[in-house]
């Protein structure tokens, strides 16, 4: 072990340290896909809801405020199943990506990315809970685009920069839903689904690959 | 003939110091538990450190409190960060010189 050598080593241990102290590699293209997988499996069962309630509308033959609010209440309990189930899938692929690499799971970087993830979510579940209030049910799948694309863009300065570019892809779906009100559904499962799904295979096949093929 | 080594700054001999300067350098604040957590030290190993980079001005203190815990962050000065990008270019200097 030479004297250069050892400076070398010290170079690229400044190098990772910077690195694992500042920013969360951890994060698992797979947990992409699976979040993506459960939105679109979400919005098969929207749409399903849907169809039932308007064929029960076509065999009543008017309007019925108690079954709207039933399908409402659905597809609210649905909506936070989905945010469940892909949030808590997402986080075992991240901690498995985590004990490969022999890196702590919750350490700073980590929170670092959950509490500037937070901040807009928070604040957007509170907006959307306003439009609720006032029945502006149309602006909710665009706010719920917009405010998710803002969460991770503000993330993604502590975690892997594809995050960033996935979060402006969210915000400029959301912006195209609020001209196209009443596609909210379709908006949701490009952004929440297929976005998910593609950036996941993406951010798979930049930073897996190779650790899965050994 | 120059001194090759001259530029190099002993307060960083110690790859612990030269750890938390990094990470100083690219977190704003950092808490004592968590430097802890990353370099994976001990505490009196990472306080006697500490110590040294901050009786030469490398790093500020501050002593706050969580509820009743104590919970000091550290910070990198105006002067830590010269000496410090001083001592990685003094570095690549010498490995350059050699090749």
């Amino acid at each position: 072990m030479t004297t250069e050598q050892q400076h070398l080593e010290t170079l690229s241990d400044i190098k990772r340290i910077m690195e694992r102290s500042s920013r969360f590699m951890s994060l698992s293209g797979l947990s992409g896909v699976f979040a993506g997988v459960s939105a679109l499996a979400g919005a098969a069962g929207a749409l399903a809801l849907f169809h039932a309630y308007y064929q029960r509308w076509e065999i009543r033959g008017h309007y019925d405020d108690a079954d709207f609010v039933q399908l409402r209440l659905n597809l609210i309990l649905l909506g936070l199943a989905v945010m469940c189930m892909a949030f808590f899938g997402g986080l075992y692929f991240t901690w498995r990506k985590a004990k490969r690499s022999n890196l702590p799971v919750f350490d700073v970087t980590s929170r670092k990315v959950m509490v500037n993830a937070l901040i807009p979510m928070i604040a957007g579940g509170a907006f959307i809970v306003g439009l609720m209030y006032n029945n502006l049910d149309v602006l909710i799948a665009p706010s719920c685009l917009i405010f998710y694309g803002m969460a991770l863009l503000n993330a993604s300065k502590y975690t892997l920069t594809d995050i960033r570019y996935l979060g402006i892809s969210e915000i400029t779906l959301g912006i195209l839903n609020v001209f196209f009100l009443r596609r909210g559904l379709y908006f949701w499962a490009i952004g929440f689904g297929f976005m998910h799904i593609f950036y996941g295979i993406l951010m798979w096949w930049k930073y897996e690959r190779q650790t899965t093929e050994e | 003939m120059i001194n090759p080594i001259g530029n190099l700054n002993k307060i960083f001999d110690s790859r612990i110091r030269l750890g938390v300067m990094s990470i100083l350098m690219v977190n704003e604040e950092v808490s004592f538990n968590d430097l802890k957590q990353m370099l994976e030290l001990t505490d009196g190993n990472l306080a006697s450190h500490l110590s040294t980079l901050e009786e030469n001005g490398f790093l500020k203190v501050h002593k706050g409190f969580v509820g009743r815990k104590t919970n000091t962050t550290y910070s990198i000065t105006k002067a830590g960060e010269k000496a410090f990008k001083g001592h990685l270019a003094a570095l690549e200097n010498m490995i350059r010189s050699i090749e």
